[in-house]
C-alpha cells in the first residue's frame, strides 16, 4: 500500500479532508487532476458564511454552523503550519436588502432557519442602524436594510488553497498535481488508483474532485448527483478600507479590492459576459454608489459544485467499503467542518450515523445508501 | 531625476502642468508618467506597502504610473498625454473613493 489514504482532487474540499487525514496521524495522498480543468476553490468568493445556508436542511444549518465556530482555531493551526499569509476575519455579515420585498424575504428565511433550532444568531437591522454601523460609506437609496448574522466571515480563497497544500507535505502528506485519475479499482484490501503519473494503492479512497466526482464513481456504483453553475466576480482597484462586514455579493479584502459577485447562471459555458459585469456593477452601484467611481481591474467566472438538493454529499460505497466521496457547494465556509469533522470519519473507515442526512441515499432509496 | 529628450539645451517648453501643485515645464508627446519620472518625488506610493513608486514598464501593465490626474485617481499616466495646465497629483496608497 502507497498511503492510508488516497485522496483525489486538491481543491478546497480535497485539500482539507487530506489536512485533517494528515492530522490523525496517517499517510495521505493526494492527487490531483490538470491546469484546465473546472476549479472552483480558485474561483470563489471567499465567504465563511453561515446566514440562509440550509434554513430548509436542518443537518447542513448545524454543520455550516459548527464549521463557522470551528474556522478562528482551523485558521491559526493553519497559519502556524504554513508560512504564508492567511486574511481571515469574522466581523460578521450583511445580507443587503434592496426593496422592502426583499427585506421580508429575507426576514422570512432567518425566521425558518431560526425555527429549526438553530440559535437566533441572524437579526435583521434597519436602514439607519446599517447607517450607524458603515460610517465610512452613504448608501444608496433604494437600500431598506439588512440582515445581519454575527457569525458570518471572510478569508482569502487562495491563500487558503495555498496554505493547505503548503501544510499537508509539511505534515508528512504528499500532492501529486497534473496527475489525473483514470480510473478507481477494487483490489483486496483496498483500491488501486490509476491515474496518469502512475498506479497507486491504498485502503480507503476518497473522490473529492469537485465536478468531475461523478465520472470516477460511478462506474463503481456510488451516485453522486450534481449539476454545475456559473458565477461571475468582479473585483476593483485595492481601496482605503469602506466595508468593515462581508456581504453577500460584496465584500473588501484585506488588501482593499472590493470584490462584486457572484451571478447564478445556469450555463456550462465558462467564459464571462458583458451582461453579467454589468448586472453586478448596477447592483453594487445601488448599494454603494461611491463604487461607481473605482475602477474594475478583473472579472472572472467559475463554476458551482451543486449537489442536486444545495446540500453536501458525504457518502460512502456500500458495495466498496473504504471508497467514499465528498462534494459540496460552500467547500471554504465547511472547510474546518471538513478538516476536523469528516475527514477523521471517512480516514477511520466509516461515517457516524450523525451524517446520514448527507448520504447519497437521499436521491434515490433504490440504488444507493 | 531624469531629464527628456525633448528639452533640448535650448528648447522651450510647449506648455506648463502642474505637478502637486507646483507649474512644472512639459513638452508635446510627453506622457504624465514622463511628467512624473522627472520630478522629484512625485511617484506614487504602494496600496500594499507604502513603499515609493514610480512609472515603470510605459506600456500600461504595471500600474506603477497611478496618479490623480485632472481630479481622476487611479490614471495610468503613461497613457495619458499631458495637456496645458493639466493638474497632476500624486496618490498615496490605497485609493478613496468618494462618499
Ligand atoms: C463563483 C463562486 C463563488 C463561490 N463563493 C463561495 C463562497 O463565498 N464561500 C464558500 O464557502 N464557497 C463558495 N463557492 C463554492 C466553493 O468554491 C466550492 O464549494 C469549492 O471550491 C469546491 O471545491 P472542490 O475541491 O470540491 O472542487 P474544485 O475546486 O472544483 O476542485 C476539484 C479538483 O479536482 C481535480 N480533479 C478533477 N478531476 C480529477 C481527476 N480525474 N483526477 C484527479 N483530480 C481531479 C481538479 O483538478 C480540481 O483541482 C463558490 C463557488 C463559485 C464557483
Ligand atoms: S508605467 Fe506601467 S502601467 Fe504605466
Amino acid at each position: 500500500m502507497d498511503a492510508d489514504v488516497i485522496i483525489i482532487g486538491a481543491g478546497v474540499v480535497g485539500a482539507a479532508l487530506a489536512y485533517g487525514v494528515a492530522k490523525t496521524g496517517r499517510t495521505v495522498v493526494v492527487l490531483d487532476g490538470g491546469d484546465r480543468d473546472l476549479r472552483a476553490a480558485r474561483a470563489n468568493f471567499g465567504l465563511v458564511w453561515v446566514q440562509g445556508k440550509g434554513s430548509d436542511a436542518p443537518a447542513y444549518s448545524l454543520l455550516t454552523r459548527q464549521s463557522s465556530d470551528l474556522w478562528p482555531e482551523f485558521r491559526n493551526e493553519l497559519a502556524n503550519r504554513s508560512p504564508l499569509a492567511l486574511d481571515y476575519s469574522r466581523p460578521g455579515g450583511l445580507a443587503f436588502c434592496l426593496s422592502e420585498t426583499e427585506y421580508e424575504n429575507r426576514a422570512a428565511i432567518n425566521e425558518r432557519t431560526h425555527n429549526q433550532g438553530a440559535e437566533a444568531d441572524t437579526a435583521m437591522v434597519d436602514r439607519a442602524e446599517l447607517e450607524r454601523m458603515l460610517p465610512a460609506l452613504t448608501l444608496g437609496p433604494d437600500v431598506v436594510g439588512a440582515s445581519y448574522c454575527k457569525l458570518d466571515g471572510h478569508v482569502n480563497p487562495l491563500q487558503l488553497l495555498a496554505s493547505l497544500h503548503h501544510a499537508i507535505p509539511s505534515m508528512g502528506g504528499k500532492i501529486m498535481f497534473r496527475n489525473p485519475v483514470e480510473k478507481i479499482v477494487p483490489v483486496a484490501g483496498g483500491f488501486n488508483v490509476i491515474a496518469a503519473q502512475g498506479t497507486l494503492q491504498a485502503p480507503r479512497v476518497i473522490v473529492a474532485a469537485g465536478l468531475a466526482t461523478p465520472t470516477l464513481t460511478e462506474p463503481l456504483g456510488l451516485s453522486v448527483p450534481l449539476r454545475s453553475e456559473r458565477g461571475q466576480i468582479l473585483v476593483t482597484e485595492r481601496l482605503a478600507p469602506i466595508l468593515p462586514f462581508p456581504g453577500s455579493g460584496l465584500r473588501q479584502s484585506a488588501d482593499g479590492t472590493i470584490m462584486i459577485g457572484a451571478t447564478n447562471e445556469n450555463v456550462a459555458d465558462i467564459g464571462v459576459t458583458v451582461s453579467s459585469a454589468t448586472q453586478l456593477a448596477l447592483r453594487a452601484m445601488r448599494i454603494v454608489p461611491a463604487l461607481g467611481s473605482a475602477r474594475l481591474v478583473r472579472q472572472w467566472a467559475g463554476m458551482r459544485v451543486l449537489p442536486l438538493d444545495k446540500t453536501p454529499i458525504y457518502a460512502e460505497s456500500l458495495d466498496y467499503p473504504g471508497l467514499f466521496a465528498a462534494a459540496c457547494h460552500s467547500g471554504v465556509t465547511l472547510a474546518a467542518a471538513h478538516a476536523a469533522m469528516i475527514a477523521p470519519a471517512m480516514a477511520s473507515g466509516h461515517l457516524p450515523d450523525q451524517f446520514a442526512p448527507f448520504s447519497n441515499g437521499r436521491f434515490n432509496v433504490q440504488k444507493c445508501a | 531625476m531624469f531629464r527628456s529628450v525633448l528639452e533640448g539645451p535650448t528648447a522651450q517648453a510647449d506648455m506648463t502642468v502642474l505637478v502637486n501643485g507646483a507649474e512644472t515645464p512639459a513638452w508635446d508627446g510627453e506622457t504624465v508618467a514622463g511628467v512624473l519620472l522627472r520630478v522629484p518625488g512625485a511617484g506614487r506610493t504602494s496600496a500594499v506597502t507604502g513603499e515609493p513608486r514610480l512609472p515603470y514598464c510605459q506600456m500600461g501593465v504595471c500600474f506603477d504610473c497611478l496618479a490623480i490626474v485632472d481630479g481622476v485617481a487611479s490614471t495610468q499616466g503613461c497613457l495619458v498625454p499631458v495637456k496645458p495646465g493639466m493638474r497632476i497629483e500624486s496618490q498615496q496608497g490605497a485609493r478613496e473613493i468618494g462618499r
